[in-house]
């Protein structure tokens, strides 16, 4: 289905999250790259070796999360925006995502926004917490998000209303 | 006459690299592009690239022709560009014509020519398709990217290639309504991580789906959709009517290379690579001595593939000119190298098994 329609299946989406101690213990970045293109960038972004391509420029990215420090500076280097960082480890209900959102309006820090899914379809509102856009990361701000801890797994875009 | 050592025609990401590449051998360029501004297609790509960092990746297409100029300028004492100016016939005796500014008309006779023209969209046939507000994707690219001008409001996008899903994105960037992208295919054709991106912007990919009709008096209104069976035919009764005001066809590219064929380079109509590419060696040279190619004008591929060629092909002329570099082989190499490893995935396997029917 996913190749009809570009919506991971559960199953799909659930094999590349960390395990929920690992997110639980801090910020760990979720790479949803599903299919072998010939794309490299996460690599050489990560200065600690934590996503490794290897030889073949086409292989699929593999995090090593023992190693990924969430400090989330390959979402904004991956050209298919495919990368997040989650945060289980601040508060008990709720989880802390960081999104790359290439839009404008930009949402404000404590501004709460709606949560969409891999559908693009509202599931919660949101906090925003941080919105960064250094020229590092070259016009790909990065928004950091407060979400209800039972939509850690389904949410992956946010939406600003004008 | 205008005497040349190497014409470039087409300053497009392969035709500046060629450039780069054979002024650094010591040969005297000249390039020649019939736009304003060198840069070909990336002059239009906002997004970032994907691909290897050896050509760039990650960053945005806009932002690599500069780094090309800059590279250009350190052998600018070789180096000739002349904008606005068309190549229109390549002859049998070696001699270029060129049109500049639709104005000015003259003969060059170049030692060697590397041809870097690139690729032009293809179309697609359906009731009303010359309505205005239905555009091929890269009028709709040069509006929105070039001249900041919006389109319409509302769009369906034909195709979803890397192409329909990148300028889908943009055109929401832009602020425009994306209603749905749709596809003859029974699978997406572009990258799934570019398809995903615009999916949980909330818009629908129909895979399996085609476009009935246009519908509008003075300009488009109506978009007709209809499912498509395996053999590609709509199926009866599953017609959908949307209210679009623009309809952006984005249904692939097809090399553009009629002066190769002009000049009487042997062709080959290779489906793999978009169309008729000319046979060409390893180092890229026609079956016409000095008469050289380079990028999606060889067969339809990405930036990043077109560079490489450029490299390649443009250290190659040059040596055919007497300028060879001390460590030719070693750079050859790598170029090669380079381009195995970009073809080397599951799309490239696509790619390779075209080029292997046109390599002499
Ligand atoms: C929407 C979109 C997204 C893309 N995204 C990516 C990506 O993420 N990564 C990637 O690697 N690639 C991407 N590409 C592909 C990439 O842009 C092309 O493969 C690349 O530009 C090809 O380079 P080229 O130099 O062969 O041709 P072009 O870029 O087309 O340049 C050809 C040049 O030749 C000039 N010319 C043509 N005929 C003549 C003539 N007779 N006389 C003088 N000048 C002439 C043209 O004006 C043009 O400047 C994308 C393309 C599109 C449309």
């Amino acid at each position: 289905m996913f190749e009809k329609t570009g919506i991971p299946s559960e199953e799909m989406i659930m094999g590349k999250f960390p395990s929920i101690e690992r997110i639980n213990k801090g910020a760990v970045a979720v790479v949803e790259c599903y299919k072998e293109i010939p794309c490299n960038p996460c690599q050489t972004a990560c200065k600690f070796g934590a996503i490794i391509i290897g030889e073949d420029i086409n292989n699929i990215p593999k995090l090593y999360a023992d190693k990924c420090t969430g400090c989330a500076v390959c979402l904004s280097k991956c050209p298919g925006l495919s990368i997040m960082v989650v945060d289980g480890s601040k508060l008990e209900e709720t989880v802390e995502i960081k999104l790359p959102y290439e839009f404008v309006p930009l949402p404000k820090e404590g501004q709460i926004i709606k949560g969409l899914n891999r559908e693009g379809e509202y599931i919660t509102d949101v906090k925003v917490l941080k919105v960064l856009n250094p020229k590092s990361f070259d016009r790909t701000p990065l928004v950091t998000i407060e979400v209800d801890r039972k939509y850690l797994y389904e949410i992956r875009n946010i939406q600003v209303e004008v | 006459m205008k005497q040349a050592e190497l014409v470039i025609i087409g300053g497009g990401p392969a035709g500046l690299c060629a450039a780069v590449s054979a002024a650094r051998s010591g040969a005297k360029v000249l390039i020649i592009e019939r736009n304003k501004d060198l840069g070909g297609q990336l002059l239009k790509q906002t997004h970032m690239f994907f691909g290897s960092e050896k050509q760039y990746a990650s960053l945005r297409g806009i932002d690599i022709p500069a780094i090309l100029i800059s590279e250009l300028e350190k052998y600018k004492e070789r180096v000739e560009i002349i904008k606005e100016a068309t190549v229109v016939g390549v002859f049998e005796d070696g001699v270029i014509t060129v049109l500049e500014k639709e104005e000015n008309y003259f003969k060059i006779a170049p030692k060697a020519l590397v041809l870097a023209t690139g690729a032009y969209e293809k179309y697609l046939s359906f009731p009303n398709n010359d309505l205005p507000g239905i555009y091929g994707a890269g009028a709709v690219q040069t509006l929105m990217n070039v001249h900041g001008v919006k389109p319409g409001n509302k769009v369906l996008m034909v195709g979803a290639g890397n192409i329909g899903l990148i300028v889908s994105y943009q055109l929401m960037q832009a602020g425009v309504k994306v209603e749905a992208i749709l596809d003859a295919a029974p699978k997406i054709g572009g990258y799934l991580v570019h398809a995903s991106k615009v999916r949980r912007m909330g818009v629908p990919i129909l895979t399996s789906h085609t476009v009935k009709e246009a519908i509008g008096k003075e300009e488009l209104e109506k978009a007709v959709i209809s499912q498509v069976d395996e053999k590609f035919s709509p199926i009866e009764g599953s017609e959908k009517t949307l209210d679009v005001d623009v309809m952006c066809i984005s249904v692939g590219l097809t090399p553009l290379n009629e002066l190769l064929a002009m000049r009487g380079c042997k062709m080959k109509y290779i489906p793999q690579l978009g169309g008729l590419v000319p046979l060409r060696n390893e180092n890229y040279e026609t079956s016409v001595e000095n008469l050289f190619v380079a990028g999606d004008a060889t067969g339809v591929e990405e930036a990043s593939a077109a560079m490489v060629e450029g490299f390649l092909a443009g250290l190659c002329a040059a040596e055919k000119i007497g300028y060879r570099l001390d460590n030719f082989e070693e750079m050859k190499n790598d170029y090669l190298k380079q381009l195995e490893e970009l073809r080397s995935g599951p799309a490239g396997k696509h790619i390779l098994s075209g080029i292997e029917q046109i390599v002499l």
